[in-house]
């Protein structure tokens, strides 16, 4: 492994280690703009020059892999003078329209000019104007004055999903980004050229115009489209409620996991939290009687369903559980079972058409945690269930986030079972045609409202974070169970998410010796479980040349 | 003057045909080399002191041997044919009037460097060379000279000038814009379609087969200590007998310009002479003592680059000059690089408002110092190339561009 010397500080690397990464590692930021770690070298930015001892000129940082006994220097005043030059480049034709562009605050031609640039302007002929507002796709606007060419996104289309829709036409400063004849930039990974994107140029029509990033809060969490939990951080918007109609949520950026994504996120999970500050959204405990709807306490509530459950024998009890429960939520909703010595629990209903997964990250499974409700137990006959319901063996039935009315069985079958139940229960964090009719409603925190564990399909447990308050009265599901195995005279394991993952690890062997601290930021395989790693993106399984 | 050795069969009728070529010795070379070791050939070239006649200047036989021994895949020869550099046209007439001295070198260089397959890029407005190349390609086809252990592909360009940079000119030829390929790697250990690629010139290969012929030696002392060879001169501007003219790389760019091309034309009196191409330093009309080779015009601060000589007399304006030239850099910049892609054009604009009565004294200073900061960070040559004119034209001719400023 090649041992080289970065501005005074030894370090050693693996083999064809660039001199960015092999920077990187001492701490030392080499400013760049178009390589990325996960695409091709291309080498036009020209940001990233370096000074390397016995090389006459500077050279580019992405394009030199670190070689024994190199001895590299990143600040001398000929690569400052360099970095200078090349920010005044990128900067001549740019429109410098800040105020009105989505990217400033997070934009890499405003972080880089206030630390590589600083020049005193020269330009003063006219700009090269180039088309500005033009959809690329459903997802994506290209402002191509914005544009630095740098051509990640080209690349990301051609590496990455193999889709090649992008393209650069023209040359010199007339080139711009712009779409092949006859193509949209459509497939399920665009969002990613936005995140790419260093500059203005690529923005996201979901976030444009919605809230200045400065106002953002991120918090480390997974996404919940599929069951490969991609890693992604939800930004919010606490600080301008008033702004953007008052979502919370502003949008999911892809976290890099080398396991679960590497530094991508499909479009089918980047736009799936709508429903978090949806109007559907349940925000307080319902009773619903002959005496008509009524919002009531939580004590109430759990007092309700507590009777109503010890009223039933417990073979008189179905409850569908969800494979988008948390771990600690499955953990929690088996020591109500448990109390009761219920038996008849499930989680698989049939979505209404098979979701279809794709080359890539996306899964088929849409749920994140099928695996964890597997390994905690909770798995059953759903028909069979469903099947006693018609059949009135059921006189209660409690289900937790589905609908069972947009599900793959027949609407009517669904209909005679609800019928024929005398107490419905309904916990899940939006109003649907199940909660419509539920005798108690117990409303549940959205995902990026708490904190929990999710385990992929792989077996590896993940992580999430709160990012925002619940919602009203809603609760993590964890707690409101909690609440209801007190009430049913157990001993709930604790106030916070991380007791009752405490106790899925001491109590179910599948999670023997996880924890919170080693599942950290990147996840953690349950015992005996392996990972393939994140999947080679579609676009480099046919080797071209080049 | 020296010997005539690219231009020998020109004056000849049919020079293009294969009858034409053989009866004046053609393939003879090629016949000579059949016996040789590949080791051998590259080592005579390399003895031979030839260099690159494109632009660079690179030893040839030296390029040749950085091809990797231990490659088992295919090894492309590819000949730059896309002869753009402004101020230069001998590989046309080369194409048109001696096509099968180019196929000759072809077939001795393949040997060289094992390749089977040779690639010709011929500039796209060269319809007339392309035709004519392309029926010698066809008759050495029929004469078994080509098919039995190598091909030549003949392929048009686009127009488009960064195509003659010897990895934009890859790209292109692998169906891709034709954006010049970072490096490493260099073409010789990964070119053409991810292959050991060989890039030359059409008069430098055009020169092999002499070598071949007649010897290494003789073909060294045709030229300069560090340059062999004669070469060929495209003499272009305000001279009374503007062509192409051969002659050894140790003549000096007087004796071209006075003994070649009759002298300055229009004025009378020398004003300037771009000696190697568009992209070369211009020089003062008290700087054309200088000998035409590699190493000759780079100690006067220029190049001999593609040995494009364009004169100008008194009477012709360097403001105009330099402006066409800008709008010809800003308008070929590929856009891949910043530098270039953003300098280029906005340079060009400077100059077109200065020749325009809009410039002020400090847009000179500006132009320079862009030039100056740009050079040396890109991809290719072709900035490098951009600023020669600049930088030189600005820095020599001062007092011209301020008549043109506002105070």
């Amino acid at each position: 492994m090649p041992k080289l010397t970065i501005d005074g500080k030894e370090i050693e690397v693996e083999a064809g280690t660039n001199l960015i990464e092999a920077a990187r590692r001492l701490g030392i930021e080499v400013p760049h703009y178009c390589y990325h770690p996960g695409l091709s070298i291309a080498g036009q930015c020209r940001l990233c020059m370096v000074d390397i001892e016995k090389t006459p000129r500077p050279s580019i940082a992405c394009n030199t892999q670190a070689a024994d006994g190199m001895v590299v220097h990143t600040d001398t005043e000929r690569v400052r003078d360099t970095r200078r030059s090349i920010m005044e480049f990128h900067l001549i034709n740019h429109p410098l329209d800040c105020p009105v562009c989505d990217q400033a605050g997070e934009c890499w031609l405003q972080i880089y000019y206030m630390k590589h640039g600083l020049y005193d302007p020269r330009m003063t002929d006219e700009k090269v104007h180039k088309p500005k507002a033009v959809p690329l796709g459903p997802h994506v606007m290209l402002d191509a004055e914005r544009c630095i060419l740098c051509s990640r996104c080209v690349r990301f289309c051609d590496e990455i999903t193999g889709t090649g829709e992008l393209g650069i036409f023209h040359r010199g400063d007339h080139s711009e980004i712009g779409l092949f004849p006859g193509r949209d930039l459509v497939n399920n990974y665009s969002g990613n050229v936005v995140d790419i994107c260093p500059v203005g140029a690529l923005t996201d029509r979901d976030f444009r115009f919605q809230v200045r990033v400065w106002y953002l809060d991120a918090a480390r969490s997974i996404c919940t489209g599929c069951a490969r939990g991609c890693n992604i951080d939800v930004h919010v918007n606490r600080r301008r409620p008033h702004h953007a109609e008052g979502k919370r949520v502003a949008r999911l950026k892809p976290r890099f996991n080398a396991d679960v994504n590497a530094w991508w996120l499909c479009d089918v999970g980047r736009y799936h939290y709508d429903f978090v500050d949806a109007p559907t959204r349940l925000t307080a405990p319902v009773r619903r009687n002959n005496a008509g709807t009524a919002e009531i306490a939580w004590d109430e509530a759990v007092s309700g369903v507590a009777e109503a459950l010890r009223r039933y024998s417990p073979d008189q009890v179905g409850v569908l559980a969800s494979p988008r429960m948390a771990n600690e939520d499955l953990l929690a909703l088996r020591r109500v079972l448990e109390a009761r010595a219920m038996r008849q629990v499930a989680y698989d209903v049939p979505p209404p058409a098979l979701a279809e997964g794709d080359d890539f990250l996306l899964r088929s499974d849409r749920a994140p945690n099928r695996r964890g409700a597997e390994l905690i137990g909770l798995g059953g006959d759903t028909g069979g269930l469903m099947a006693s319901a018609r059949a009135g063996r059921l006189k209660c039935l409690w289900v937790f986030h589905h609908d069972l009315l947009a599900s793959g069985w027949p609407a009517a079958d669904v209909r005679q079972a609800l019928d024929r139940v005398e107490t419905l229960i309904f916990t899940g964090t939006n109003a649907n045609a199940i909660s419509e009719r539920a005798q108690w409603v117990l409303p549940a925190a959205a995902w990026v409202e708490r904190e929990g564990t999710f385990t992929n399909f792989e077996g590896r447990v993940q992580r999430f974070r709160s990012a925002v308050e619940p919602l009203g009265q809603a609760l993590p599901e964890w707690d409101l169970l909690g609440r209801i195995v007190a009430a049913l005279g157990g001993t709930p394991a604790g106030g916070r998410a991380e007791l009752w993952f405490r106790e899925l690890v001491r109590t179910v062997p599948a999670f023997a010796g996880l924890s919170y601290q080693a599942i950290g930021d990147h996840g953690q395989l349950i015992p005996g479980a392996t990972s393939a790693g994140a999947p080679t993106p579609p676009g480099r399984r046919v080797k071209v040349h080049g | 003057m020296a010997e005539i050795v690219l231009m020998r069969n020109f004056g000849r009728q049919d020079s293009h045909t294969l009858a034409g070529y053989r009866a004046t010795g053609g393939y003879t070379a090629w016949e000579k080399a059949k016996g040789m070791e590949p080791a051998a050939i590259t080592e005579e070239v390399k003895k031979s002191n030839l260099r690159g006649l494109g632009g660079a200047g690179f030893p040839t036989g030296m390029k040749w041997s950085f091809v990797p021994k231990t490659h088992t895949g295919p090894v492309y020869l590819v000949i730059n044919a896309d002869e753009g550099e402004p101020g230069t046209f001998k590989d046309r007439y080369l194409l048109e009037r001696d096509p099968h001295a180019l196929i000759e070198g072809m077939l001795i260089t393949a040997r060289a460097i094992r390749s089977a397959k040779g690639f010709v890029y011929i500039r796209g407005e060269y319809v007339q060379p392309w035709r004519i190349f392309s029926g010698a390609v066809k008759d050495a086809y029929d004469a078994g000279l080509l098919g039995n252990g190598f091909d030549i592909v003949v392929h048009r360009g686009a127009g488009a000038y960064i195509c003659g940079e010897e990895t934009g000119l890859l790209s292109s030829l692998e169906g891709k814009k034709g954006w010049p390929k970072i490096k490493p790697p260099f073409p010789a250990i990964k070119g053409a379609f991810g292959e050991p690629t060989v890039v030359n010139n059409v008069e430098t290969i055009a020169c092999v087969p002499p070598i071949i012929n007649r010897g290494a030696e003789w073909f060294a002392g045709l030229g300069t200590k560090t340059q062999g060879g004669t070469r060929m001169y495209s003499v272009s501007g305000r001279v009374t007998k503007p062509g192409v003219y051969e002659d050894s790389c140790a003549v000096t760019l007087r004796q071209l310009i006075h003994d070649h091309a009759g002298g300055v034309s229009h004025t009378g009196k020398l004003k300037a002479v771009v000696p190697g191409g568009g992209s070369a330093a211009i020089l003062t009309a008290d700087e054309i003592d200088v000998a035409m080779d590699v190493d000759g015009l780079k100690a006067k601060g220029s190049m001999i680059g593609s040995a494009g000589v364009v004169v100008m007399d008194e009477s012709v304006s360097i403001p105009e000059a330099l402006l066409v030239l800008a709008r010809f850099y800003a308008h070929e910049s590929c856009g891949q690089c910043t530098p270039c892609r953003e300098s280029t054009g906005w340079i060009y604009k400077m100059v077109h408002r200065i020749v325009d009565g809009h410039g002020r004294k400090d847009d000179l200073d500006t132009i320079l110092d862009v030039a100056k900061r740009g050079g040396g960070t890109t991809i290719c040559a072709f900035y490098d190339g951009a600023i020669g004119p600049y930088i030189s034209y600005i820095e020599k001719f001062r007092g011209e561009f301020e008549a043109l400023c506002r105070s």
